[in-house]
């Protein structure tokens, strides 16, 4: 085998399985894991852990889901056990605000991704200077990147690395991205912004493209990305960060991870932990194939149930309503008006 | 019939739409808009259609507002600046209708606390996302105790204007006082979510109550409907679309606003039902003027 054009690159790899993972458990995870958790990773090297509610800042909520702790519980249990580890969190304006930002910093939390939808950079402005002025290492993150184009991204890129934005991500939300999408997006950055501006890849598994999602972010010039330890993440998971190592391995790409720790960690704590096999299933297959918000899988299972209409339907329903993150209350909404639709056709 | 003079303050999005809809009232006159840019559309606009205009702020028009018979100003410019705004109208004796999330005075929800903000010369009509979801609220609390209420607002993209865009957390923070404030509410919470879906999507909103008991299902119903139709008498394109959904002591309202299309299209029930809520909100003021049962007097600096 001829050696990797990538042979020597540097990327440093985000977990998100304290973040997007919440989403996976409905937010029922506790500060005992989240110790347990957090202290594998450190153990294992990884550079950066984002720790919060899964849908970040003032994420409890009747719309998001309520965790058992409140963001600052889990930062002040999770905070003392790491030592080389940074502690990070989301931030999407509209639901999270500056105070619990400096809430955050105040209970240990470095790093922020301040997240719009991939055409609404402009809501961010306040909240990356307020991270800035923090002092904390600032993400703009744009979420369901493929509802935009590379051209549009880029200019939506260059306004949060004007707000003082240290890297800027694609991110995939609804894991629909193929990984020549993925190149032209991080190709079209890499082109506008300033060459110290940092991107990063966010993916989803949904199609199975997590990895060659990443590796292709990665070759496009990408320095960042964002994994989850066994893939615990909203719809079928994030890029399994133990996975990805290992192909970084033999692609020469340094991660400064321990592969064999992290394939531990994945087999022996976050598998047992599931509710569910975290998988590309028939429900979160359909969110990568409709474009789907990937955290909209859970509601939609439980509201199929709830109303006898197959998840697949409703999430098609919404894909095509073009729902964007955030509007979980809008699945429940869909499947009443379907409801309604299907008896006024029986009649 | 006698009218009562009117100054608007700001020319964009919010300002124009608002003129529109106070040429139509029986009780109010708009006389002056101001604004701050020589080249505003809005301004070009309200001078066609005969109003008095000034790009020199608020400072502009002072002088001449006393001589004209101004007596309510509507403030649709931005929170930072509508506390000098404020004065400066309060001074010359003119009553202020306050559209920014400033808030400094009493929280007006025309259908639900117009008749009991007593004596005052500032009010403020808190937020679009207010408007559409505290009547719900409220119409739950009436009934129930409410220990805990949210609301999601959705908004087309389009219909969002740069001051909003920059300040989510004065709307956030703004609105979910309110919910408390005025809807009743125990606690309560705002959440904002903005959509670019093309064509634009019509602002939606959804309402979560949480009662103390088991909701009464029938009477809550009952209330809430109650409630729509007082709304629908200044927005027609107020409408429930599902619900109430009632899952344990969780009441869930699920509803659609449709705006008139005066200046921004249809979706942008946002912007209409704030200036219609604005207008109605003055129009009550104005009867009472023009009846002798309120007079304004100028405050003292």
């Amino acid at each position: 085998m001829s050696q990797s054009d990538l042979f020597g690159r540097h990327v440093l790899v985000h977990d998100m399985c304290l973040r997007d993972g919440m989403h996976a458990k409905r937010e029922q995870i506790s500060t005992e894991q989240m110790c347990t958790f957090a202290s594998a990773m450190e153990h294992a090297g990884v550079p950066m852990i984002q720790v919060s509610h899964g849908a970040g800042l003032g994420g409890n909520s009747l719309q998001h889901g309520f965790a058992p702790h409140s963001n600052e519980e889990y930062w002040d249990a999770v905070a003392p056990v790491l030592v080389k580890t940074v502690m990070s969190v989301l931030l999407i304006p509209g639901l999270g605000t500056m105070k619990e930002l400096r809430s955050a910093h105040a209970h240990g939390v470095r790093s922020v991704h301040v997240a719009t939808h991939s055409t609404e950079a402009d809501t961010s402005p306040q909240h990356i200077a307020c991270g800035r002025e923090l002092g904390m290492d600032t993400s703009g993150f744009l979420m369901m990147a493929h509802l935009n184009t590379p051209q549009g991204l880029a200019e939506e890129a260059q306004k949060m690395e004007s707000y003082g934005a240290q890297t800027v991500y694609v991110t995939d939300s609804a894991g629909y991205m193929l990984p020549e999408d993925v190149t032209a997006c991080v190709m079209a950055l890499r082109d506008s912004l300033d060459a110290n501006t940092e991107i990063g890849f966010h993916g989803h598994n949904n199609l199975g493209m997590g990895i060659a999602n990443s590796i292709a972010a990665v070759r496009a010039g990408a320095s960042r990305v964002d994994c989850s330890v066994a893939g615990l993440g909203a719809g079928a998971g994030n890029t399994p960060l133990e996975a990805f190592v290992a192909v970084c391995d033999r692609m020469g790409i340094e991660t400064g991870c321990d592969m064999f720790a992290l394939m531990d960690m994945a087999e022996d704590l976050v598998f047992p932990m599931m509710d569910h096999i975290v998988r590309i299933d028939r429900s979160s297959l359909t969110l990568g194939y409709a474009g789907v918000y990937s955290t909209f899988l859970l509601h939609a299972n439980r509201l199929g149930e709830k109303y006898g209409i197959a998840p697949k339907d409703i999430l098609l329903e919404l894909g095509r309503k073009k729902m964007v993150g955030g509007q979980e209350d809008m699945i429940e909404d869909t499947a009443l008006t379907m409801l309604k639709e299907q008896k006024r056709t029986a009649n | 019939m006698q009218k009562v003079k009117c100054a608007l303050i700001g020319s964009g999005n919010i300002g124009t739409d608002l003129l529109y809809k106070i040429m139509r009232s029986e009780v109010l006159e708009p006389v002056w808009m101001i604004g701050i840019e020589p080249e505003s559309e809005g301004l070009a606009r309200a001078r066609d259609l005969g109003l008095k205009t000034t790009f020199e702020g608020v400072d502009g028009a002072a002088p001449h507002l006393v001589a004209d018979g101004v007596q309510i100003a509507f403030d649709a410019t931005s929170a930072y600046v509508h506390e000098e705004n404020a004065a400066k109208m309060n001074v010359l004796g003119v009553f202020i209708v306050d559209l920014t999330p400033a808030a400094i005075g009493p929280l007006c929800l025309p259908c639900v606390n117009l008749n009991e903000l007593g004596a005052t010369m500032n009010v403020n009509m808190i937020s679009c996302a207010g408007q559409a979801t505290i009547p719900i609220v409220h119409g739950v609390s009436r009934i129930q105790a409410v220990d805990y209420a949210e609301i999601i607002a959705s908004l087309a993209s389009k219909s969002i204007g740069p001051g909003t865009r920059a300040n989510l957390d004065e709307f956030t923070y703004t609105t979910s006082g309110a919910v408390c404030e005025v809807g009743g509410a125990r606690r309560g919470k705002a959440l904002c979510v903005i959509n670019p879906a093309e064509p634009p999507m019509i602002m939606r909103n959804t309402i979560y109550c949480v009662t103390d008991d088991v909701p009464d299902q029938e009477r809550i119903t009952e209330s809430l409907l109650d409630m729509i139709s007082r709304v629908q008498e200044y927005v027609p394109g107020y409408k429930l679309v599902n619900g109430p959904v009632f899952e344990g002591n969780k009441v869930g309202v699920f509803m659609e606003v449709a705006g008139l299309g005066d200046y921004l299209p249809t979706y942008a029930g946002n912007l209409d039902i704030m200036t219609a809520a604005a207008c109605r909100t003055a129009e009550m003021y104005a009867e009472k003027i023009i009846s002798g049962k309120l007079s304004l007097v100028a405050e003292a600096i």
